[in-house]
This record gives structure tokens, C-alpha cells and sequence, in this order.
């Protein structure tokens, strides 16, 4: 099958990358640029495992053709810490509050409240738990994340105000 | 003292041992992505299997064409059972003493099993070259209703066992049968029953479900035909019994063979089994002479690799008119599908189900298990439970409730005037196990009261008035479980699989500057290993946690052990962790002892260090016995300081708990709201609260999803009408309620720190809170069952047979 040219931005880094028009993003990503952290769970949109940021949204790397990416700009688990390797107040918050177990929907539900944070700074518990509805987690009950959400909120609103 | 000597309490903390809440040491790992899934493996000139599968529930083959197949570019191999049968690889040994096609052998018995293996450079060819295998079926009639397998017309589906008249299990009374199990007095149950004042009966179904761990089951077989040896990476539970499986199924020789449990994206039960797509990846390895990688997507994960449950139930309870119980009969109709595949230790085909008799003091009882062959997947795995206990929980518990109608009592009362007393304990129950320590009554109470129990039937009472009256259109519901597991499987004398006895190990060996590293026979899918039983040594060896590594999956590297299921890796590897942390203090004081020039007897233990007694100031640390170790060790004693434990426990444990829920149900839409849970688990010894805390949370989120929606939904031809998360029931967060915990402490009195297991607890004892408090809603109007899962429609049945909805 021909291959496309395809030019993206993963991780604020410049990739060229040749795929089949059918190759999905999430094999471009775990298979071609060996970014794993993104998992596949289920192959129909439900599971979330896969879920990566995309042009400032949240999207399921299984449900995208690499193709579609031309262009785009991608960010995964893999890019969350800071340039110096400090880890994100999302990463912190869900080992500070025992928010993950297998590990396995870990990346795609960080990188998705990664997103959430920003469509909303300040969600309740109820927002919390509509947002990462895409993402299942078979392990925590669920009830650990939300708080982890909610106290990277708190740390990332208090160091705003304290920046303004 | 000086000021500047840390307090014992200081040092204590230090360690992060038993009872802290020590932040998990993987999450560090795997907040950045930087987990080792197997998927995540490549290895050079890696090839993909992908699987041809039946469509059809029961079938005969008639013809397989692999030349399209074989035509398309990239496509390296098809293999069928045909080209397996040379190397008598086209069957394999189940773990329950059945065997299970590899490939299917001129028959297909349920949908989904495997055909056709297809080797090819990447796996989207390999997914094409499947769906240019041609196989040419011819239908059969499809068994699907265990209750219609042994009927005199039923057809025959294992046709390699149609003239055995015994198998594994003893005899076999019709060609779909598989085993009948008894245990219990039939005569005396029998006599109590009637003679007694009151009995109920009730027939319960625990319907199939699947275990679906977020990451589906797979494997790398890699075969180094210079050496001979052959590494398998793969989604194990229990890598040391898939390497003795592995070498007696093959002829490689064991020592050939290196298995490896990398990061598991959660088990459950799923990844106990060895699944044909395991052995395929190994043949292609072998074949080709490169490694070959196999993943299974979530579809396949449904469909083939091992379900659980399918136990159909009929209990009878007999009681006084006081509400004493006199006797418990259950006869159960188990599904095992088309192979029996169960993972249950060879003398326990239904598993431990004679825990039937629950946390209550059951004066005699009988239980008798037939097992039968249906057109579905194989399994009949401890889905986060030990074997079988789940069904059997849950059938105490519904018939509890069923005799407390009867009786017209509450519940409770009923639960309370039988639990068994803490002074009976190590109690022996009818059905033969000895239970090793409790403190019901304490649990119960302390349930009852923290609810609010008394004001929460009092407002019910004025809810089902309301309704009665036409001012609303919800009824609430309580729901009341008392469980007792049996876990930590299990003594040798007891239990076994594939010969193989069921105890744990662990090594250590502590190194010059006083870390360590420890490995075990068990491997983590989640449970946090890493850094409970890092905890478990700092209390021993008086090493602080974060200086013990803890590895485990590898069986080149770790002592030989029977892996993680059953909620036995605290029971069994934990004990093993103590005892060799034992060893190696007791090594460490004959060193500290000679540093300091007295007799052992002359030191004691203190947190982190050996001080003689009367002469505190007179110490060594482990630290400073750790480097003697190596160059000062007593004349006669041998350098270094390791140890080794085999752990064979004396007996299983029997964690126990007391759970409450509160639902408010919508009769005219069946929606049911989850307004309260309450869970209180007893597992002796608290290891790390903040990981028992999340146990519980995720086993309570199993249980929510098996009572209230998972059932693997078969149509009379047998397809699995519901085979991915479109429809096939996993709770998300919107759908979870808040879980509010809470505890006792009984210790084990046999297990070395007094833990007994939770990781499975809150499914146990969970499913069965659910379903009460579903049931009880309705009880008024004179309902005592019905069937899971209670999803909205058939909670909207429910109501509409008792004529309340308004259509």
C-alpha cells in the first residue's frame, strides 16, 4: 500500500513520518516514533487507554488515522514533565492520592484531565467524573483520580494566584 | 541517650514498614508512561499472529484453503491444527485436567475459538491474511442453556470424550457432563431439612461475566535456535506454572525456558490461565526462527480467553422459627463451555464453593456440583476472587435474605443471631474447612450503627407509605452482606495445580551498604508488590523500604512460585517475605553479636538494630552488619547475607467484612441509584491502608459492574451478542459512586505478620450488597429474587410484574 508523507509535531518536537492511508495514530505513535505510554484497550473509542492531546483537544489515538495528523500538533504522556524532568502536578497528584494501580489507563487518563484542567480550572466533583467519563479504569474505582484531579486543581489554581 | 539519637518511633518511621501509607513506588514509572506492557515489547525482526476464528457456536470444519492467504505480501506462515498434529501441539492440557484444542480439530465448539494461525511482517497483514483463510464450515445444532446439556437429545459436542465414562473428576453421567463434586452429609441435611420449622428455596443464577482487564492478553515467544532457549514475555499471573506447562507440553527442557511477566495492565483472573495463542507464538518462533508477538484485541479478549461464573444455583435453607439455621442444601449446574479450563487446585473442580456456609454457624449441610459442557468460551476463572467463592458468597447471602422474608424478619437479625461467635473460632464449618479467626458480631455492629441502620428502615418504611400513596415514584432499597473468604491458596497437603503444590517464596539478599533486593514467585497486575512487601522486610530486617527493591515475573531470576490469583500473594508470598526476612535477622544478630563480643541471647531487637540487653549504648545497625557480612563474619559462618523461603502455609486465611448499601430505584425507568455504600473488611494485618483503601474501592467497581450490568448475553446459536465495551458493561466514573470505607483488625493467627489477603474482599462481598439491597426495594411487595444483572430493564421488569409501573 503507498505511504503518505506526514509532518506533525508530537511532544513539541518536529516528526516526518511515512504511513498507510489505514495506519492509525496510536500505532505512529507506540510503533513508529516509540512513544508507549498510550495503550490500546478496546480498538472502538470506549476504553480511552489511548487517549492523547490533539490541537489543544482530547482524542482517541485509535479512532484517528495518522494521516489525519498531517500538520497537527500531538501531545502525549510522554510529554507532560517539564523540560528539566520535573513531573507534572497531574502526575504527582495521582501517586499522592493512589490514583492508579495496573498503570495501564494511567497516560490516557492524565493527558485527558491534562485537558479537562484547562477547559476548566476549577471543576467540581461532578464535572470530574463527567470528564474523564471517556476513560475507564477497571483497578481504582475511580474515586482516587477524581481526587487526584481535583487537588492538581487546587495546586495549579494556587500557584496561578500566587504567580498573579 | 543524646539529643541527637533518633527515637525508636523516628527510626520506625523511617522504615515505611508495616501499616504505612507508603506512596506506591511504580507510580513513578507509570505517571510518565514508562511502563514495560507487553505490547510494548519490540525485538528485532519481530513478526504478529493474528487469529482465524470460528463464527459459528458449533460447527464441523469441512475444508480450510490457506492459499490467498499464503499469496499476500508479508505473510510468513498459516498454521492449522493439521500442521500442529505432527508435533502433537493441536491440543494442550487445561489447568482442570481437560484438554483444549489449540487449533480447532475438525470441529468448532463455541464462537470466537481458534482455527487458523497467521504469521505476517506486521499486524495489519496479519489481519488481512486471516480474513483470506478460507474455512469452510458446516453448522451444527448449538448448546447453549447448561440446562439442556444433558438431556437424552442433546448433541454431542466433545466427540473426542464421547466414550469416556470417567474423566479428571470422577465419573461421567452423559456425554456433556464433566464431573459431579459432592461434599457435606446428605443424610443429615436431608433430616434437618425435614424436620425443620421453616425452609426456604430459591434458584440463583450468577451469570457469566468476564474478568476485562483493561489490557487484553498477549505474549512474545522468541526462540534462540543457537542456544536453544526459548524466552516468553507475556501476560502471566503465574509465570513459573506457564514455564513447567510450557516445557511439559513442548519437550524443551525446562532450564531452556525463561518466561517473563513484564507490567500487567490488570488481571483479574484473565491472565491465569495458558490460552492457544501462547503455544501458536511459540510453534511460529520456532518455525520461522524469529520472535513472533501476539495481542489479542478486546473483541477476542471477550469472546476466547477464560469468563467467569455461569453457576446456577438451587439453595434450600432450613430455620427455626426463631430464625436459627438448621441446615444448607445447594445443588449447582456449572457451565464450563467447550473445554473444561477452569484454574481450580486438582482436588477443588468448584473450587472452594463449600464456603457456601458463609460467616454463619450452619450446623450440617450438603453441596453437590455437576459440571457440564456448553457451546461457549472455556474458563470458569476466580475473577478477583479465590475460586468459586464468589458464587458461593453470593448464594448465602441471597438465601439469607430470602429466609429473613420468610421468617418475616429483618436481615440483619437474621445474619446477627447466626453469625458464627468470636469464641468458636478456629471454627470448623460443616463442609470442612477450619476457619481461622474472626470477630463478626464486632463488624456487624459496628456496621449497623456507623449507617445508621435503625433510622435507615425507618425512613424506608415511611418511603414504601409514600409510595403506597401514590407521593413518589422511587422505592429504596438496603442491602446487607456479611462474607467470609477463603483465600491463600493454599497448604500442599490441599492444594495443587498440575501436581505443582500452591506455596510461595521469596529470596533476599542484602547487599554490602545495607539496601537489598527481594524477589518472589508472585507477580503484581496492580496490587502494588513493589512496595507492600518492601514493607513487609522493613519491618523484618529493620531496612528502610525504599532501600529494598522487590522484583518479580522473571523465572529466570525469581525462586519458583505459583504467581498472583486468588488474593494469594499476601497469604502465601508475604508469609514467604517474613520467613526469609527471619532468616536473615537471625543470621544478622549471630554477626552483631560477634562484632560486639557477647552471646546472642545477650541482644535484642530494636527497629533497625541489635543492642545488648543492659547496654544500649553497646549496638550495631543493620547498616554496619550488613558491610560485617561481607568481611566479618564469625570463624565457621559463611560470608554474605541471604535467605531463601518456600512458604507451604498451615492453612488458608478467612478475611470477612460487613457491606451496606443504600439504592433508590426508579420503578417506571429501572434506573437505580446508588445513594450509599459502606464497606468494613477485616484482613487481619494492615499492610499499606492507603492500598487496601484502593483494593476495596476497585473491587466494590467490579461487583457494581457484575451486579447491576455485566452478563455475557449468548442468543441460541451461541453467538456472544455483546463481545465489546459498546455493550458489554464496565462503570465509568459518572456511573461509580463514592465508596466510604472502614475496618477491623483480627489478625491470622497462623500467618507470620497476622495479614490475611483484601484484594478480592470488595468483589466478594460486594455483589451480594448490590443484589440485596436491589431485592429488598421490592421485598414488601413480596418478591425474594431476583435474577443479575439488575440493569435498567430488567429492574423495569421486575416492577412491571409486580404490577407497579404505570404502564
Amino acid at each position: 500500500m503507498a505511504k503518505m508523507q506526514i509532518t506533525l509535531k508530537v511532544n513539541n518536537r518536529e516528526v516526518e513520518a511515512l504511513a498507510e492511508p489505514r495506519m492509525l495514530l496510536i500505532h505512529l505513535l507506540r510503533e513508529e516514533l516509540g512513544l508507549t505510554g498510550p495503550h490500546i484497550g478496546c480498538d472502538t473509542s470506549h476504553c480511552g487507554a489511548c487517549t492523547v492531546d490533539m490541537n489543544g483537544k482530547s482524542i482517541k489515538s485509535c479512532t484517528v488515522f495518522a494521516a489525519q495528523t498531517n500538520g497537527a500538533e500531538i501531545i502525549t504522556v510522554e510529554g507532560l514533565a517539564g523540560p528539566d524532568g520535573s513531573l507534572h502536578v497531574l502526575q504527582e497528584m495521582f501517586r499522592e492520592h493512589h490514583g492508579l494501580q495496573c498503570g495501564y489507563c494511567t497516560p490516557g487518563m492524565i493527558t485527558r484531565a491534562y485537558r479537562l484542567l484547562q477547559e476548566n480550572p476549577n471543576p467540581s466533583e461532578t464535572e470530574i467524573r463527567f470528564g474523564i467519563s471517556g476513560n475507564l479504569c477497571r483497578c481504582t474505582g475511580y474515586q482516587n483520580i477524581v481526587k487526584a484531579i481535583r487537588a492538581a486543581a487546587d495546586t495549579m489554581n494556587g500557584a496561578r494566584e500566587a504567580a498573579e | 541517650m543524646t539529643a541527637e539519637v533518633e527515637t525508636a518511633q523516628a527510626r520506625t518511621q523511617k522504615l515505611e514498614g508495616l501499616g504505612t501509607k507508603r506512596k506506591r513506588v511504580e507510580d513513578v514509572r507509570f505517571t510518565q508512561g514508562k511502563g514495560n506492557y507487553v505490547d510494548d515489547i519490540k525485538l528485532p525482526g519481530m513478526l504478529f499472529g493474528d487469529f482465524v476464528r470460528s463464527p459459528f457456536g458449533h460447527a464441523r470444519i469441512k475444508s480450510i484453503n490457506k492459499d490467498a492467504a499464503l499469496a499476500l505480501p508479508g505473510v510468513k506462515a498459516v498454521l492449522t491444527a493439521d500442521d500442529l498434529k505432527p508435533l502433537n501441539l493441536h491440543w494442550m492440557p487445561t489447568l482442570a485436567g481437560d484438554v483444549q484444542a489449540v487449533l480447532a480439530d475438525e470441529k468448532v465448539l463455541f464462537q470466537g475459538q481458534e482455527v487458523a494461525f497467521v504469521v505476517a511482517e506486521d499486524r495489519y497483514t496479519a489481519a488481512d491474511a486471516a480474513d483470506l483463510v478460507e474455512v469452510e464450515y458446516e453448522a451444527l445444532p448449538a448448546l447453549v442453556d447448561p440446562t439442556r446439556s444433558m438431556a437424552a437429545d442433546a448433541p454431542v459436542l466433545r466427540e473426542d470424550l464421547k466414550d469416556k465414562n470417567s474423566g479428571a473428576h470422577g465419573p461421567r453421567k452423559h456425554h456433556n457432563h464433566i464431573f459431579t463434586w459432592e461434599v457435606g452429609d446428605a443424610e443429615g441435611t436431608a433430616q434437618a431439612l425435614n424436620e425443620a420449622a421453616v425452609v426456604a428455596t430459591e434458584r440463583i443464577v450468577y451469570q457469566r461475566v468476564h474478568p476485562c482487564p483493561l489490557e487484553t492478553c498477549g505474549c512474545v515467544a522468541s526462540m534462540d535456535k543457537v542456544n536453544g532457549h526459548l524466552t516468553v514475555w507475556g501476560t502471566f499471573q503465574a509465570p513459573h506454572a506457564v514455564r513447567t506447562v510450557a516445557s511439559l507440553i513442548s519437550g524443551i527442557p525446562e532450564h531452556k525456558i525463561r518466561i517473563i511477566s513484564p507490567d500487567i495492565g490488570g488481571g483479574f483472573g484473565n491472565k491465569v490461565g495458558v490460552y492457544p495463542g501462547y503455544i501458536c507464538s511459540i510453534v511460529g518462533s520456532i518455525v520461522l526462527g524469529v520472535p513472533v508477538k501476539w495481542i489479542e484485541d478486546r473483541i477476542e479478549n471477550l469472546q476466547a480467553t477464560a469468563f467467569a461464573r455461569d453457576y446456577h444455583m438451587t439453595g434450600e435453607i432450613a430455620a427455626t422459627a426463631e430464625g436459627r439455621i438448621t441446615a444448607l442444601r445447594c445443588h449447582v449446574l456449572a457451565d464450563h463451555g467447550a473445554f473444561d479450563a477452569c484454574a481450580d487446585p486438582t482436588k477443588y473442580p468448584a473450587g472452594f464453593f463449600s464456603i457456601c456456609t458463609g460467616s454463619y454457624d450452619i450446623p450440617v449441610a450438603h453441596v453437590t456440583v455437576d459440571g457440564v459442557y456448553t457451546n461457549k468460551a472455556p474458563g470458569g476463572v476466580a475473577y478477583r476472587c479465590s475460586f468459586r467463592v464468589t458464587e458461593a458468597s453470593y448464594l448465602i447471602e441471597r438465601m439469607i435474605d430470602v429466609l429473613a422474608r420468610k421468617l418475616d424478619m429483618d436481615p440483619a437479625e437474621v445474619r446477627r443471631r447466626n453469625l458464627i461467635r468470636k469464641e468458636q473460632f478456629p471454627y470448623q464449618s460443616a463442609l470442612g474447612w477450619e476457619y481461622d479467626s474472626g470477630d463478626y458480631l464486632t463488624a456487624l455492629d459496628k456496621a449497623l450503627s456507623t449507617v445508621g441502620y435503625a433510622a435507615l428502615r425507618d425512613e424506608q418504611r415511611r418511603n414504601r407509605e409514600a409510595f403506597s400513596r401514590g407521593e413518589t415514584r422511587k422505592l429504596m432499597g438496603i442491602g446487607v452482606s456479611f462474607f467470609t473468604e477463603i483465600v491463600g491458596a493454599g497448604p500442599i497437603k490441599n492444594c495443587d495445580i498440575l501436581g505443582l503444590g500452591m506455596f510461595d517464596s521469596c529470596e533476599i539478599r542484602v547487599h554490602p551498604t545495607g539496601s537489598a533486593i527481594a524477589r518472589l514467585g508472585t507477580i503484581s497486575q496492580g496490587q502494588g508488590h513493589a512496595t507492600t512487601f518492601a514493607q513487609i522486610l522493613a519491618s523484618e530486617i529493620g531496612i528502610p523500604a525504599a532501600n529494598i527493591t522487590v522484583e518479580e515475573g522473571d523465572t529466570d531470576t525469581a525462586p519458583y512460585g505459583l504467581g498472583t490469583y486468588g488474593s494469594r500473594s499476601t497469604p502465601v508470598a508475604g508469609a514467604a517475605t517474613a520467613m526469609a526476612g527471619r532468616k536473615i535477622r537471625a543470621k544478622a544478630q549471630m554477626i552483631a553479636a560477634y562484632l560486639l563480643e557477647v552471646h546472642d541471647d545477650d541482644l535484642e531487637w530494636d527497629v533497625d538494630r541489635f543492642r545488648v540487653k543492659g547496654a544500649p549504648e553497646r549496638e550495631k545497625t543493620m547498616t554496619e552488619i550488613a558491610f560485617a557480612a561481607y568481611n566479618k563474619v564469625p570463624p565457621g559462618m559463611e560470608p554474605g547475607l541471604e535467605a531463601v523461603s518456600y512458604y507451604d502455609p498451615p492453612n488458608m486465611t478467612y478475611p470477612f467484612g460487613a457491606y451496606i448499601c443504600v439504592v433508590d430505584v426508579d420503578v417506571d425507568s429501572g434506573v437505580t441509584e446508588i445513594r450509599r455504600f459502606y464497606a468494613l473488611d477485616d484482613c487481619g494485618t494492615r499492610i499499606n491502608p492507603m492500598i487496601i483503601e484502593g483494593q476495596v474501592h476497585g473491587g466494590l467497581t467490579e461487583a457494581l459492574a457484575i451486579a447491576m450490568g455485566q452478563e455475557m448475553a449468548y442468543d441460541e446459536l451461541g453467538n456472544l451478542q455483546n463481545a465489546s465495551l459498546l455493550d458489554f458493561f464496565l462503570p465509568t466514573a459518572v456511573e461509580t459512586p463514592n465508596w466510604e470505607t472502614d475496618f477491623t483488625t483480627t489478625p491470622s493467627p497462623h500467618h507470620p505478620i497476622g495479614a490475611k489477603g483484601v484484594g478480592e474482599s470488595s468483589n466478594v462481598g460486594g455483589v451480594s450488597a448490590f443484589s440485596n439491597a436491589v431485592n429488598d426495594a421490592f421485598a414488601h411487595l413480596g418478591l425474594t429474587h431476583t435474577q443479575m444483572p439488575h440493569d435498567h430493564w430488567r429492574v423495569w421488569k421486575t416492577a412491571q410484574r409486580l404490577g407497579i409501573t404505570v404502564s
